[in-house]
């Protein structure tokens, strides 16, 4: 959805101390980051990461203790209190909470920003009624915040936050309050607003389904500092920081976790190998293909595919019933195409992901990858139980 | 002038202490309509200090928060009757006497001041922060959140505490009548009390309970008003 790729908002070596007690903390920690006008750029993080504070580096509420904040175009430090309340008019912001007016009706809540933007009444009132209708909300104006669901809530949070037709839209954890089916349409609806009015999003957010759902490129946080950055569908394929992999296992349940292979291998004691399934390789088809080549009889035991904007992804784990010289050649002709992980048989297994719950002695999987390499950078890492396969 | 010779039996004389009783009515209402004007109004804009200079507030500045914090502990717990008889050489040079109604509109002011002090900022405490927050992010200037968002997300809780204040002031002016400031607390204790006639002590103290119970309802009405919500 990118329409250009010049950055709307630029980290450059950006920091946020706050004083604590004894020593300071680091709530950003020398963040380098770059949005483009037009996308939707997630920032995804565990809480106390320091996203929220990030985001709000942007409309300087919280502003850089060093480093540089670029916002289209304008270095946040060199503006004056005046120049950043004006340049706040230019950033719609959304909140987890809504942070609405409780004693204004919601009309008058979405008038609010126009009101300090010295926009005459008339053309108050017309704004007003055309956010209405386009957050879905016209038959709502007269009502009080405390009337509404917290989905309503929300969109007329997203009306508001529209008004001043604003470059970018900053949104703080704007579903997590949500139940799951408002929380789709508040995305749909943010969506909406990207693609019909081109406005760059920031999506802050602790729930990868979000990244997922809408945005294009996402920035992983852990402790103030950026650990990992890219395109959405990078991001999940490859994920490289261990914190980033607990995320996407999180979003996406394709791989079977020890407990579940554990019992996967109770019930099927025959050869069990995953396929990783993405677009450029590893179609069911083409995995029926070869399995029909090699004489190898296979059945899908666990798995799923979904899909990360619009590309296929997910992975399938098979049962193969075949002699291991044929079940070695499905391994290496399906290896050419897509990522294959040979996890043994029950009697014999195999620890190809890396799960390093095996006792036994055994040949290594013959999967080798980043997640490996992720672990020996931080043997220290609590998830690298489940994602970083320390080889024997 | 009626002259009691001491005991129940004495008849009021209505029409005499009539009159009376409406005059003193008017000094009261005198004494408390002004002091919570002068009292209300600086006493809302102590409290909002007090509030905007506390930590993390639009006006952080911890030396005029503990200053304020510090003369409104100081003066608060004095007894009034104690406060208004020491408020003396300040009430004297400003206004020329300690005796009559103006005096004691000049300590029932101050003390009026303090302890709205405190109901505003506690109300403002509970004020959730996020919707001060969402109005800088729209790139409202301070006096203008403190104008628009701060006071009319907290008037109906302020309404409610001016209104329990009105029986605190209505207090104080009974002990002001005590000590030459005139009014109903003047009129029960001198005519009621000090001659023994029940019958005027009960008269004002009815009457009081009518003034306040007037401005309990009003408040809670303004109060319900602004917070249909």
């Amino acid at each position: 959805m990118s329409q250009s790729t010049a950055p709307i908002v630029e980290f450059r070596g950006a920091s946020k101390r706050f004083k604590a007690k004894n020593s300071d903390v680091k709530a950003v920690d020398n963040v380098s980051l770059s949005i483009n006008a037009g996308e939707i750029f997630g920032v995804i993080g565990y809480s106390g990461a320091g996203k929220s504070t990030l985001v709000r580096m942007i409309n300087a509420l919280e502003p850089a203790s060093s480093g540089t904040v670029i916002v289209d175009g304008h270095d946040l430090s060199t503006l004056g209190e005046p120049g950043l309340r004006t340049l706040r008019q230019e950033i719609g912001m959304i909140f987890q909470q809504f942070n609405l007016l409780q004693s204004r009706t919601v009309a008058r809540n979405v008038e609010y920003p126009l009101e300090v933007a010295g926009v005459a009444k008339q053309e108050r009132k017309r704004r007003v009624a055309e956010l209405l209708e386009f957050v879905g909300l016209s038959d709502k104006a007269k009502s009080f915040p405390s009337q509404l669901s917290g989905g309503q809530k929300q969109r007329v949070g997203i009306a508001r936050a529209l008004a001043t037709n604003p470059k970018i839209l900053l949104a703080d954890e704007s579903t997590s309050a949500l139940d799951p089916e408002t929380t789709r349409d508040v995305l749909e609806l943010l969506a909406k607003v990207n693609r019909e009015r081109g406005i760059t999003i920031v999506v802050i957010t602790h729930e990868m389904d979000v990244v997922k759902h809408i945005c294009d490129r996402v920035a992983v946080m852990e402790l103030g500092k950026v650990v990992e950055e890219g395109t959405v569908f990078q991001v999940f394929s490859h994920p490289e920081h261990p914190a980033t992999k607990k995320f996407v296992s999180t979003a996406i349940k394709d791989k079977p976790d020890p407990e579940t292979l554990a019992r996967l291998r109770g019930r099927h004691t025959e050869r069990l190998i995953t396929v990783f399934v993405h677009e450029d390789g590893g179609y069911g088809r083409r995995i029926t293909d070869v399995l029909h080549d090699h004489n190898v009889r296979g059945g899908i035991v666990y798995g799923g595919i979904s899909e990360i904007k619009q590309r296929p992804f997910g992975s399938l784990t098979w049962g193969l019933e075949g002699t291991d010289a044929d079940i070695a050649a499905v391994i290496a002709e399906l290896s050419q195409y897509t990522q294959v992980v040979d996890l043994g048989t029950s009697a014999n297994p195999l620890d190809g992901f890396g799960y390093d719950i095996f006792t036994q002695e055994g040949e290594p999987a013959d999967y080798v990858d980043h997640y490996a390499q992720a672990e020996n950078q931080d043997s220290a890492n609590p998830f690298s139980r489940f994602f970083g396969g320390k080889k024997k | 002038m009626i002259t009691f010779q001491g005991g129940l039996a004495a008849a009021t004389d209505w029409s005499q202490m009539g009159p009376k009783l409406i005059e003193e009515l008017g000094t009261t209402l005198y004494m408390v309509g002004a002091s919570l004007l002068i009292g209300g109004l600086l006493g809302l804009a102590m409290g909002l200090a007090l509030y905007l200079t506390r930590r993390g507030n639009l006006f952080e500045n911890a030396f005029v928060f503990n200053l304020l914090n510090v003369i409104v502990n100081f003066i608060r717990p004095i007894p009034f009757i104690i406060f208004i008889t020491a408020m003396g050489p300040i009430t004297q040079a400003l206004t020329g006497t300690i005796l009559g109604p103006k005096p004691a509109i000049v300590a029932m002011s101050v003390m009026t001041m303090m302890a709205f002090s405190r109901l505003v900022e506690q109300n403002l405490v509970s004020l959730d922060p996020g919707v001060i927050e969402a109005s800088r992010a729209m790139g409202a200037s301070r006096w203008r959140v403190i104008r628009t968002v701060i006071i009319p997300e907290a008037l109906g809780p302020l309404i409610l505490g001016f209104t329990f204040l009105f029986i605190g002031v209505v207090d104080m002016s009974a002990m002001a009548g005590a000590v030459g400031a005139g009014g109903l607390g003047d009129l029960a204790l001198r005519w009621g009390y000090q001659r023994m006639n029940w019958e005027i002590t009960f008269v004002t103290l009815l009457v009081i309970v009518a003034i306040v119970q007037a401005a309990q309802f009003l408040g809670n009405w303004l109060a319900r008003r602004v917070m249909r919500r």
